[in-house]
């Protein structure tokens, strides 16, 4: 089994000659820009990207860099799983930011202290009603339960109404923005629980989205789910005449990208010690932006969650490396963009050489 | 009439004032392969989608394993034992073969809603047996439909047929944009299936590959059913006649 292998019925192939996964790519063009942000690093700043130059810090790596890359995409990048999911089966999902503001205020209000310095908590809308100081399942169930709720009506509307996935999460997005703003008529809610708060201490926001990824990395690759999300991706006519229910996977697929954006929300929300209704905004396209770096299609079909999580890691780099080189917050915004067409060019352009040699 | 696979009275299809089929009344044994031949829109597929249920018929009864049936859809006709390889191939380009033979069928380890655990030893074994059973000749399973030629992939189509114990094969134009080569493979695919006895329903348009594979020669002509032959009975230019509308095949029908 060495360069050759047999298939069935006798015929050999060259076993060099299978398309290598997509996601090693990817990996690559990681490694490549740390070694351009390491190069650059050396030379005009005579300091190192990745690896510690300090004498009072043990460790071969910069391991501060290191947790701040990841930390800073782990939040956006749990949206990007379900995102990675709506993708795959040929869909988008805009409504992940808004999802995320409106699901942050709905929570916090649920996870807020009933005293503040000794006066009653300013900022606890349940107050009278005695909800306060609500064990921390409480806002954590109202949470995925906000997700669930936005995630229905885009299934449903998608699946149902046969509108365009864009349109359907596009109301939504607009919808639930309004929905935070109104819930605290755009105050900010602040004073959450000790219980609420540790949620995200340190790295625990990397350890739920590693977590949650390796879940639906598994999931994708192992279950009946996964396999109709790339048959309904890749041949939509083909998955209804093969008796896959798709109105109902649809509804499932973007229910479980709501309840991710919520969950991030409850991340995001736990850190930051506050919720306030411009949470979120701009995230559904980091999330997309992560999906389709990491190598999903956007045409359905191909892409995996391991992709976005080294996509994530690509805009950890490069939002790092633009710190590091001192550079202004501008460009990184530039670059971004920049990067986001490249990834979807590279991506058609690599479809059209296989079909050439196909 | 124990070993009647497959029968029709009066089958007829109306789409408003046309008349797309007209009292089709058809027979198919047990291990027989059929050829059905007509012009364009002489009723051909629309016979076949009114088998299969992806259209409901105006008019007629249809049997099927021994039952008087009516199927709600193609899924249930699929349920009951009949496969159909459609023209546009219902394969998934980006899964691999496996995935592509138990598409919406999938065999699962355990059973928890849409996320059961799903046997993929079962499928590659089950679908490296479908292949040897119809001498398909994949060169590696792992790979996805859409690196394969079009030869592979209606191999893979008739392929999954003979994975879940069909009763019945329908087959429309399997070979219509195929090379020579790919033609043969398949052709060898439809010998294979004859060998194993497994009854077929052949739409072609291709009269050397009709005489080669079929016992039975039925012709459509204007919704009609104008000729049902045996292949010893006729040739080319007889079956051309009737597909023309040169020779009308009232008498040979009563006798058939």
């Amino acid at each position: 089994m060495a360069q050759t292998s047999h298939g069935i019925g006798g015929l050999t192939y060259d076993a060099k000659k299978r398309a290598w996964p997509a996601e090693f790519n990817v990996f690559l063009a990681l490694i490549i820009l740390v070694a351009i942000f390491e190069l650059i690093g050396r030379i005009f700043l005579g300091d190192s990207f990745l690896f510690n130059t300090r004498t009072d810090v043990s460790g071969i790596f910069n391991e501060a860099r290191l947790q701040i890359i990841i930390l800073q995409v782990s939040i956006v990048g749990i949206i990007a799983i379900g995102v990675t999911q709506v993708i795959i089966t040929g869909g988008i999902d805009l409504s992940s930011g808004s999802i995320v503001g409106a699901t942050a205020m709905i929570a916090m209000s649920f996870a807020q202290v009933a005293t503040v310095n000794g006066n009653p908590n300013p900022k606890a809308m349940f107050l009278a009603q005695g909800w306060t100081d609500l064990p921390v399942i409480v806002p954590v169930l109202v949470a995925v339960a906000c997700g669930m709720v936005a995630g229905l009506i885009n299934g449903s509307l998608i699946a149902y109404t046969r509108i365009p996935p864009f349109i359907a999460t596009l109301g939504m997005m607009i919808t639930a923005r309004g929905i935070a703003k109104w819930w605290s008529k755009g105050q900010p809610i602040s004073f959450p629980t000790d219980s609420f708060a540790a949620i995200s201490t340190g790295s625990r926001p990397v350890i739920i989205f590693i977590a949650l990824a390796i879940l639906f990395q598994l999931i994708l690759t192992y279950t009946r789910y996964g396999k109709h999300c790339y048959a309904i991706g890749s041949n939509e006519d083909a998955a209804r005449m093969s008796g896959i229910k798709i109105a109902n996977h649809k509804i499932l697929v973007y229910t479980i990208a709501g309840i991710l954006a919520s969950l991030a929300a409850v991340v995001l929300c736990s850190k930051n010690l506050t919720a306030q209704s411009g949470m979120g905004v701009m995230y559904e396209l980091d999330a997309i932006a992560m999906a389709v770096i990491g190598g999903v299609s956007l045409s359905g079909g191909r892409g995996s969650i391991i992709g976005t999580v080294i996509g994530a890691l690509i805009f950890g780099v490069i939002i790092s490396g633009f710190t590091f080189l001192r550079l202004d917050a501008y460009y990184q915004e530039m670059v971004k963009g920049v990067i986001i067409v490249g990834a979807v060019v590279l991506d058609q352009w690599r479809q059209r050489m296989r079909a050439l040699r196909a | 009439m124990s070993d009647i696979v497959l029968k029709t009275e009066n089958l007829t299809k109306r789409y408003g004032g046309v008349h797309a089929l007209e009292g089709a009344n058809f027979e198919l044994r047990k291990g027989e392969h059929v050829a059905i031949m007509g012009d364009n829109g002489a009723g051909k597929s629309t016979f076949v989608r009114q088998i299969t249920a992806v259209e409901q018929r105006t008019d007629g009864k249809i049997w099927f394993d021994g039952k008087e049936v009516n199927f709600a859809g193609p899924i249930a006709a699929r349920e009951a034992g009949i496969e159909t390889v459609f023209q546009n191939l219902a394969l998934a380009d980006d899964l691999d073969v496996p995935s592509n033979l138990f598409l919406g069928r999938e065999k699962v380890l355990f059973n928890l809603g849409p996320f059961s655990i799903l046997d993929r030893r079962y499928m590659r074994k089950a679908t490296e047996a479908a292949l040897v059973r119809t001498a398909v000749k994949i060169p590696n399973l792992s790979s996805t439909i859409r690196h394969m030629s079009g030869g592979q992939r209606q191999c893979v189509a008739i392929a999954r047929t003979a994975t879940f114990a069909s009763k019945l094969i329908i087959m429309d134009e399997p070979t219509a944009a195929l090379g020579v080569q790919e033609t043969a493979q398949v052709e060898n695919i439809i010998r294979t299936l004859k060998q194993n006895g497994e009854p077929l329903i052949l739409i072609s348009h291709n009269m050397r590959q009709v005489f080669d594979l079929c016992d039975r020669i039925v012709v459509f002509r204007r919704g009609k059913i104008v000729a049902n032959l045996r292949k010893e009975n006729t040739d080319g230019q007889d079956i051309v006649a009737y597909i023309t509308g040169a020779k009308t095949g009232e008498a040979e029908l009563a006798a058939a």
